[in-house]
């Protein structure tokens, strides 16, 4: 028995010529919120594909809940929910039937069926919505139910692949409250996400990934205050008056990063020099600093 | 903002049941799906079913039946009353297994959902076969239910006719899912269907008797499923069993079990990456 919900070492996935994984470690302890922070074609669904075993990595070990995939996956698949990025709901079904079936898959015995639905439609707020068609739902409220279909069997595990893309910022919100709530409920979560202020307030650790590897690894703020430091200083102007500013940093050994119209110096703290808005650091300097790319 | 890292809480060791390969609780659960979305579509599906292979007999019976009274023996609407299970067995076996396999896989990612489930892609093709093969067992009856109408004679061995169309069904079901695993795109399923499925059909004796036929033909037939299926059917609701019917049984069993192993290695072909 490992100590993590799931560990990851050395995984190789490659499609063809394309090598959508490169070496992955990856640790969620027992109990915690992990992010997979990367953006798009960093491997981030294809690494939640290889937690279920519906893509087989070609290098490197796998463990989930105590078990070794591909081999073992059935078993860890029964104690995990997972709520794909893709709405793979039936929409010609109701909320409720939605649900009965996946209680049925997920081997929920004959008795406590109708608890489990029960319980889970007010888990994700959809009591009132029992027997509405699926495709009478708003976005929202499809993702919650695919949220409730993977919570059925009471599983210790959740995997998340991107939970709130493509939603409104208020539903966002919710969501966030709902994965929050399942995180102190002592649910280990993995949650891949693109969104930096997801990752943020929801994540215990953060790994990022880019083309494939983790490049950093650890809480929000020690990766913040170790690359990023405490304090950017957003420096607006000319593209002349830019390039300045990027050479002046340079020379005095701070890093910086061009966002469009401004120029990030971060680890200036406290000085004076140069003229511009203060704000706090964040784990997208970090992600771009790291990295080299925009993320979102 | 969360939390800082809370101390890990030890695992739970809940006591889990150690799940087997081929569970009978995972198939069951793939059937309910298929039997709750069937609540919500059955007219449908029953119709062309059903109306498909009836309006087959009753134009080749009445149409045709005008020229020749007897076949082989039978009166001809009695002859097609019978073959026409082999119609029935394409048309509600094959088909939506073809097109309701690939739906759920390329347009509704049905099968990511429950891969993503403690269900196993053999699990997922073996329910989605016997769920097809059930409805086909019920389909198949129907002509012959309309051919009583028409004049056929209710015999006890038309009981044994839903057993046979269920048997000849799951084979048939099982190709049609193979069929799906291997085809790119839904449109290369016209290549199956005019190049193989029609031909098929076409030289079961379901319209008329293949001794007529030249040598070569009737050799390919023995290779036919449908024609194994029809001769069953014949023997059966006729009574005119003979050990020929131990060797029709048998191929619809060997092909049904191939096609069924066949479809389960390319669906985990397509399923899993």
């Amino acid at each position: 028995m490992t100590d993590a919900a799931i560990r990851l070492r050395g995984v190789v996935k490659r499609f063809g010529s394309l090598t959508a994984v490169d070496g992955l470690d990856l640790e969620v302890p027992y109990g915690t919120c992990v992010g997979l922070l990367g953006p798009n074609g960093a491997g981030k669904s294809t690494t939640m594909k290889m937690l279920t075993a519906q893509v087989v990595a070609d290098e490197g070990v796998i463990e989930v809940l105590g078990h070794r995939l591909p081999g073992d996956s059935k078993q860890a698949r029964a104690e995990m929910g997972v709520v794909p990025q893709l709405d793979n709901l039936d929409v010609s079904l109701t909320v409720e039937q939605n649900l009965r079936v996946f209680a049925h898959l997920y081997r929920v015995p004959k008795g406590e069926r109708r608890a489990a639905i029960d319980r889970t439609l007010e888990i994700a707020n959809l009591a009132e919505r029992r027997t509405a068609k699926v495709d009478e739902l708003s976005g929202g409220m499809r993702r919650r139910l695919l949220i409730a279909r993977a919570l059925l069997h009471r599983p210790r595990l959740l995997l998340l692949d991107e939970p709130t893309v493509g939603l409104d910022p208020q539903v966002r919100q919710e969501l966030w409250a709902l994965i929050d709530r399942l995180r102190s409920e002592g649910v280990s979560i993995l949650m891949s996400t693109h969104y930096i202020e997801e990752a943020e307030r929801l994540c215990d650790l953060v790994t990022i990934v880019s083309h494939g590897r983790a490049v950093a690894v650890g809480p929000p703020q020690d990766l913040i205050a170790e690359h990023a430091g405490g304090e950017a200083l957003e420096v607006y102007g000319s593209p002349a008056r830019l390039a300045e500013v990027e050479a002046q940093a340079r020379r005095r050994g701070w890093r910086t990063r061009r966002t469009g119209t401004s120029v990030a110096v971060l680890h200036a703290d406290g000085d004076h020099a140069l003229d511009g808005e203060r704000r706090a650091a964040n784990l997208e300097d970090v992600f771009v600093l790291l990295t080299g790319e925009e993320i979102a | 903002m969360a939390a800082t890292t809370a101390p890990a809480p030890a695992a739970p060791d809940r006591p889990r049941r150690r799940l087997g390969r081929l569970e009978r609780s995972a198939v069951l659960g793939v059937m309910v799906r298929e039997a709750i979305n069937y609540s919500s579509f059955w007219r449908s599906s029953t119709f062309s079913s059903t109306v498909d292979p009836t309006i087959y007999m009753l134009a080749f019976g009445f149409g045709f039946g005008s020229l020749v009274s007897q076949v082989a023996g039978y009166d001809y609407i009695d002859f097609v009353g019978t073959g026409i299970v082999a119609t029935t067995v394409l048309f509600s076996g094959a088909f939506p297994a073809m097109y309701s396999t690939y739906v759920k896989h390329a347009f509704q990612h049905t099968y990511d959902a429950i891969l993503a489930a403690p269900v196993d892609t053999e699990e997922l093709v073996t329910a989605e076969a016997l769920w097809i093969s059930a409805r086909t067992g019920v389909y198949g009856c129907v002509p012959m239910l309309v051919a009583i109408v028409f004049g056929l004679n209710p015999s006890w061995g038309m009981l044994a006719v839903p057993l046979i169309a269920a048997l000849a069904g799951f084979g048939w079901a099982a190709f049609g899912i193979l069929i799906a695993a291997r085809s790119k795109a839904i449109e290369s399923f016209s290549y199956w269907q005019s190049g193989l499925l029609t031909p098929l059909f076409l030289v079961a004796g379901t319209f008329f008797p293949l001794d007529g036929l030249p040598e070569w033909v009737q050799a390919l037939a023995q290779a036919n499923p449908l024609y194994h299926c029809v001769q069953l059917v014949r023997d059966a609701v006729f009574g005119t069993w003979s050990l020929d019917d131990v060797w029709h049984a048998a191929f619809l069993a060997v092909f049904a079990l191939v096609s069924w192993r066949l479809a389960i290695r390319f669906m985990e072909h397509r399923l899993i990456l």
